[in-house]
């Protein structure tokens, strides 16, 4: 493993669910021609959108608490170090162990070792994006042990043999009668009179649950907060799913990225008020767990806390980049974005997807491996105003749209411009050739080749019947 | 090298730019505030909690169950009504805690602007697992454990006991983002709120 200090480290390819198969524009148009998949977004986000706006505008601080969040998360990031040594020392001294991670690999091979070390061959997992990122599952099951999803968005997305799509609800993309499908397909003992009623539904997945949560004694889980000060981990939920995976099994396994460390224990004040007003427009979420370490006789006596870089420390080491480490996964971006609204989560082809997904994706693998997500974005700032830590997400997008790679074509085009307008006589002349161009019948079909890539999707602006060169000097 | 040197090695060249720390801009509201216990009580009944302020501790709980409650080592025997089969945790096994009726326990805190009723893992709230399985979960709550905000409750909990937030029944919003009530945790949360005289 190279050491080289200053040479950022980016997520390996090969593992995990970062990268997408195809671009973000060839994806989208796909989403695009699906009215189902439109109707359901248009719906769920519209829906978000106003429960999430009442009870924010109930605090008459929100402005003062995401200056605090965003504060905080500076501090964080500029004192990781000192941070992370610190929840190791709180942790471990709590009964605790604690792992590093340097890539997705390395926390692939050390929960499946640590999970094979019990000779369980089931775990039952909390929803996670962390070890959704890493592609945990395909590592179990590789090794012949089979995660069970237990949050109901994930257990829909396992049994459709789907992708997710949100990073709240990953089964957005999915209305109830789809829902009622799936189960009805792949849920083992499902009744089949079930209806498509959400109660119905959520009262399958209770009862399917139910036997496995009583029977599994490892429990993989992500992490909302881990506290520097105290070592407590903190996990956000609102079904129970989370609760039963934290306080059954023998074993619990949590994988944190690096950036969820929070300072002190007084903090989560901030975060707490933030994070579920923001994400699911809930003055609070039905659930959060906390514990430290091991309690004697109450939940799992083991306990491992997996730490995660897997390209965090490349998107640190980025000055506007970095901010995008703040992300508290609350998806408040995503619900208010009109691309996301139009092409759904499968689009952007990582797990992060939305806005923030488009600034956090393509610094975690380089750019060059998520080319096109700077550019899925009208960089109309929806995201930014909604962001509970006011992370300046149309910022970060030019910066990457900077860094990624461009065509050939671009640059002559541009330097071709540049010197146009350097020289009065020149312009005046391509105005002419514009108007020419008009004449000529190109307009409404775009730019001839090999510029139609840039018109394909733009309107180009009409030539004027006179430019205003033409009318100064005839008037 | 170990993983954990590599990776402490990437941040501290990752930071070599020296980024200014900012001071924690802390003018949100810290409390202390006075607890207004009908906030509380609109919130818990908004997130379908069911809300009982008159009577007893013992007549309120057998109003809501009968049969059998999980209960605590350290829960006040005299809050429970005649009549009910008691399980008192001492051990027992998740399939006999799933069985009962109900579960009732104490409360550590709560908060009014949200709604939420924490529990610590006292001898009065038990176990975490005994407020999970069975489908009805009471709690006993004393005003004097109100708060205003989520900034008191942090400050009045010890973080290193398990705590567990409750806010209404086990809820998802899975289905098109509509939130349904009833999914892993207790479907059915009774809070008896007391002013600590009447049992």
């Amino acid at each position: 493993m190279s050491t080289f200090l200053g040479m950022p480290v980016r997520a390996p390819r090969g593992v995990g669910h970062l990268r997408g198969d195809q671009s973000f524009p060839a994806a989208a148009k796909e989403a695009l021609g699906n009215s189902q998949l439109r109707r359901n977004l248009q719906h769920a986000t519209t829906t978000i959108r106003g429960k999430s706006g009442r009870v924010i505008a109930e605090l008459p601080d929100w402005q003062e608490l995401r200056s605090a969040g965003s504060a905080l998360k500076a501090y964080t990031m500029a004192n990781l170090p000192l941070l992370l040594t610190q929840l190791e020392e709180k942790v471990t001294a709590a009964g605790g162990v604690v792992h590093w991670a340097a890539d997705a690999n390395e926390a692939n091979q050390i929960v499946t070792d640590l999970v094979a070390r019990t000779g369980e061959k089931r775990v039952i997992k909390v929803k996670s994006m962390a070890t959704q990122e890493i592609g945990l599952n395909e590592a179990l099951e590789a090794a012949g042990i089979a995660p069970v999803e237990t949050d109901l968005a994930e257990l829909i997305v396992q049994l459709g043999e789907d992708k997710p799509s949100h990073i709240l609800v990953p089964a957005i993309h999915r209305n109830r009668a789809e829902i009622r499908e799936i189960f009805l397909r792949a849920m083992p003992g499902v009744d089949p009179k079930l209806t498509d009623d959400p109660p119905v539904l959520a009262g399958a997945a209770r009862r399917y649950l139910r036997e496995i949560f009583m029977r599994t004694k490892v429990a993989v889980s992500g992490a909302n907060f881990g506290i520097a000060e105290t070592g407590t981990l903190a996990v956000v939920e609102s079904e129970g799913n989370g609760r039963m995976c934290l306080t059954l099994p023998d074993t619990l396994i949590t994988v944190m990225g690096i950036e969820k460390v929070v300072p002190a224990w007084a903090d989560l004040e901030v975060f707490l008020q933030l994070l579920p007003r923001a994400s699911t427009g809930e003055r609070m979420n039905p659930y959060t767990s906390m514990w430290t370490g091991v309690t004697p006789g109450d939940g799992p006596q083991n306990f491992h806390l997996v730490l995660l870089d897997n390209g965090r420390t490349a998107v640190l080491a980025d000055e506007v980049g970095r901010q995008a480490l703040h992300c508290i996964r609350c998806s408040a971006c995503l619900n208010v974005c009109p691309v996301y609204e139009r092409t759904g989560g499968h689009a952007y082809g990582s797990v992060y997807p939305g806005p923030i997904g488009a600034v956090l994706s393509p610094q975690l693998t380089g750019v060059e491996d998520n080319a096109s997500l700077p550019y899925a974005s009208s960089l109309c700032g929806a995201c930014f105003d909604a962001c509970p830590v006011k992370i300046d997400i149309p910022s970060i997008l030019v910066h990457l749209r900077n860094q990624a790679p461009h065509a050939r074509t671009e640059a002559a085009v541009m330097a071709a411009a540049a010197y146009t307008m350097d020289h009065p006589r020149l312009y005046a002349s391509a105005q002419r050739a514009a108007k020419l161009a008009r004449i000529a019948g190109r307009r409404g079909r775009g730019l001839p080749p090999p510029l139609n890539g840039w018109s394909a999707s733009r309107d180009l602006p009409s030539p004027p019947d006179e430019t205003f060169r033409d009318w100064w000097r005839g008037r | 090298m170990s993983s954990k040197d590599v990776i402490l090695d990437r941040i501290r060249a990752a930071l070599a730019d020296g980024p200014s720390v900012p001071e924690i801009p802390r003018d949100y509201r810290r409390g202390p505030a006075e607890a207004d216990l009908d906030l509380l009580v609109d919130r818990l009944v908004d997130y379908k909690a069911v809300v009982h302020r008159a009577g007893t501790i013992p007549d309120a709980i057998a109003t809501i169950v009968s049969g059998s409650v999980v209960v605590p080592p350290g829960l006040p025997r005299e809050w429970l009504p005649v009549g009910l089969e008691v399980l008192v945790d001492d051990g027992l096994s998740p399939e006999r805690i799933a069985a009962a009726d109900g579960v009732v326990t104490a409360a550590a805190v709560a908060v009014a602007e949200t709604g939420t009723i924490v529990l610590d893992a006292s001898p009065d709230q038990g176990r975490r697992i005994i407020s999970l399985l069975p489908d009805l979960h009471i709690c006993v709550l004393r005003a004097d454990q109100v708060v205003a905000s989520v900034p008191e409750a942090v400050a009045r909990l010890d973080p290193t006991r398990p705590l567990t937030w409750i806010s209404g029944p086990s809820a998802t919003s899975d289905i098109e983002l509509n939130r349904v009530e009833g999914v892993h945790g207790p479907r059915n949360l009774h809070v008896i709120l007391t002013d600590g005289e009447n049992h």
